[in-house]
């Protein structure tokens, strides 16, 4: 028989928590390689349509052929677009919630036709702008992660 | 292409933020317990199911089985199927395609999502490349935030000309009973609301919602037996685009939405669809993509989209109304979203939307967004397709 009269909905709390181990391949490795040691940002040019891939990967999906010429591209570029996060949520890869604000953008490197996502220095959304020049800042102790860059930084000349 | 299909029943919850009455598998039979209603159906006339949500919002990786005694599947061929924002779309176009095979005359599309039992944006991030963009990734507000940016600054646009498209939204969910959010709203409310990530404030995005949609596809033979005012599946069209999300060509129009839009329009022989279409069920995601996006469907020159909003053409009177469920901005049930376009649209050509019925409709689009701005596009008509 159903209980009569009110009585709270439950709800049952529950956590997972499960490493993986993403394969970065011969080419994402060899980026962060770079990274680490020159720091230094390779991207990948397709033998057919001549684009410049940053993140290097091996197939072009517009052409559908294997890229095998690793071409330097620039730590410096422009500022395509950004945004500055003020909401808080769980960040997914260190299970706590993600510190706020934080600005990042989308950046044309120079040499390089995709553009790059990363983290931006500047949280101040009015002293960013689209089409700003912005650079690369790398850590003083890296050791082959996407944070050996720490974030992009406006050039102010 | 294959066998005609119409939609012949639809369903769906009473949309809320929490349904903590009901578990999933409840809340899925009680929007496709209402489609076979509308229908005329029982569960035994059912030769297949298809249904979809968001991977990692409830951490249910199979829901097709997991949710059996809801969906109505019992001892018959069910797919899943899963492909981010554009899933509910998704779920309908596979249900076409099973009739339209001609080896299925009666499919049930179900797409469902409960919101409320985890962290949207934290579920959400998990879509993107674990390594290259999951760091900085701030979900699907951050990302439409930084496609809104580049809208502003290439078209012009102001905030104050997104918040219309969130105004016009709420005014329409207004008169829908099932719709989450139904509370007018102003363009001083929506600018005024908190900043989630700039220039994306709290009432130029969707919310999350608890609910369920399920539509009834059957073939013409099954058709003609159960209504009298079915909805014919026209064309449909699917367009993906890249991995990475900065590899998505922004330059111009919403690319995928843009071509998918005009497969369908040329295999219709639709030329002028501002005139030819009557209604759209547009997956507006944020009150920016619902503004400039309407350039993509054709509809006007690119960049003129706001021109069309501000003089009404957009409107429930106007001349190719937009949304009259209220749309996203008032109902986010992720994984039903789509399909919920979908069975508005079918409900405008039926003449079965009750308050928020255009009058007349005859001719709908729907469409989905997702994943790395790909796009779904259905065309649905009260005429039997030639």
């Amino acid at each position: 028989m159903m209980p009569k009269g009110k009585y709270p909905l439950l709800t049952v709390r529950s956590e997972i928590e499960q490493p993986y181990n993403y394969s970065l391949g011969r080419y994402g490795s060899k980026l962060l390689k770079e990274l680490r040691d020159n720091k230094r940002i390779v991207g990948i040019k397709c033998p057919r349509c001549g684009h410049v891939y940053v993140p290097p990967r091996q197939v072009c999906g517009k052409c559908f052929v294997k890229m095998d010429e690793f071409v330097e591209v620039s730590s410096r570029g422009v500022l395509d677009s950004f945004t500055v996060v003020y909401f808080s949520f769980l960040d997914p890869e260190t299970g706590e919630k993600r510190p706020v604000p934080y600005g990042y953008g989308r950046i044309k490197l120079h040499g390089a036709d995709s553009e790059f996502l990363h983290f931006l220095e500047e949280s101040d959304i009015d002293k960013l702008k689209i089409g700003l020049p912005v650079e690369a800042v790398f850590r003083e102790n890296r050791t082959g992660s996407f944070k050996d860059i720490k974030y992009f930084r406006v050039i102010r000349e | 292409m294959g066998q005609r299909v119409a939609i012949v029943g639809t369903g769906q919850t009473y949309h809320r933020s929490s349904r903590k009455d009901v578990n999933g598998v409840e809340l899925i039979q009680e929007a496709t317990a209402r489609a076979l209603e509308d229908a005329g159906l029982t569960r035994k006339d059912i030769d297949a199911v298809v249904i979809g949500n968001m991977d990692h919002f409830e951490g249910i990786n199979y829901v097709d089985m997991w949710s059996i005694d809801g969906n109505g599947g019992l001892h018959k061929p069910i797919m899943k199927v899963t492909t981010g924002g554009t899933t509910g779309t998704t779920v309908a176009i596979a249900a076409f395609y099973h009739v339209a095979s001609g080896l299925f005359d009666t499919v049930l599309a179900i797409g469902w999502e409960k919101n409320s039992e985890s962290d949207t944006t934290a579920a959400i991030i998990t879509c993107a490349d674990p390594f290259w963009e999951r760091p900085t990734f701030g979900g699907a507000i951050a990302g439409l935030a930084t496609g809104a940016l580049g809208y502003m600054h290439r078209y012009g646009i102001t905030e104050r000309d997104a918040a219309l498209i969130s105004v016009r939204d709420r005014k329409n969910a207004v008169k829908n009973p099932y719709a989450h959010l139904r509370e007018e709203i102003t363009v001083e409310d929506v600018l005024n609301s908190p900043m989630l990530a700039y220039p994306i404030k709290l009432l130029d995005i969707c919310p999350r919602t608890d609910g369920a949609c399920a539509v009834v596809f059957a073939s013409e033979e099954k058709a003609k037996h159960l209504t009298d005012r079915p909805a014919w599946i026209h064309q449909v069209s699917t367009r993906h685009n890249y991995t990475f999300f900065t590899d998505v060509d922004r330059s111009g129009r919403m690319p995928t939405l843009y071509e998918a839009c005009m497969e369908v329009y040329r295999n219709a022989g639709i030329k002028d669809p501002l005139h030819e279409l009557d209604v759209v069920e547009m997956y507006t995601p944020s009150s920016f993509a619902g503004l400039v996006w309407i350039d993509a469907l054709g509809v006007c020159d690119e960049g003129e989209a706001v021109k069309l909003v501000s003089d009404g053409v957009t409107e429930m009177d106007g001349e190719l109304p937009i949304n009259p469920s209220g749309g996203v901005i008032s109902t986010n049930c992720i994984g039903a979203t789509g399909l919920i376009r979908v069975a508005e649209a079918a409900m405008q050509v039926s003449g079965k939307a009750g308050e928020h019925q255009v009058p007349g409709a005859k001719t709908a689009l729907a469409t989905g967004f997702g994943g790395c701005h790909w796009s779904d596009v259905l065309l649905i008509s009260s005429r039997k397709p030639s």
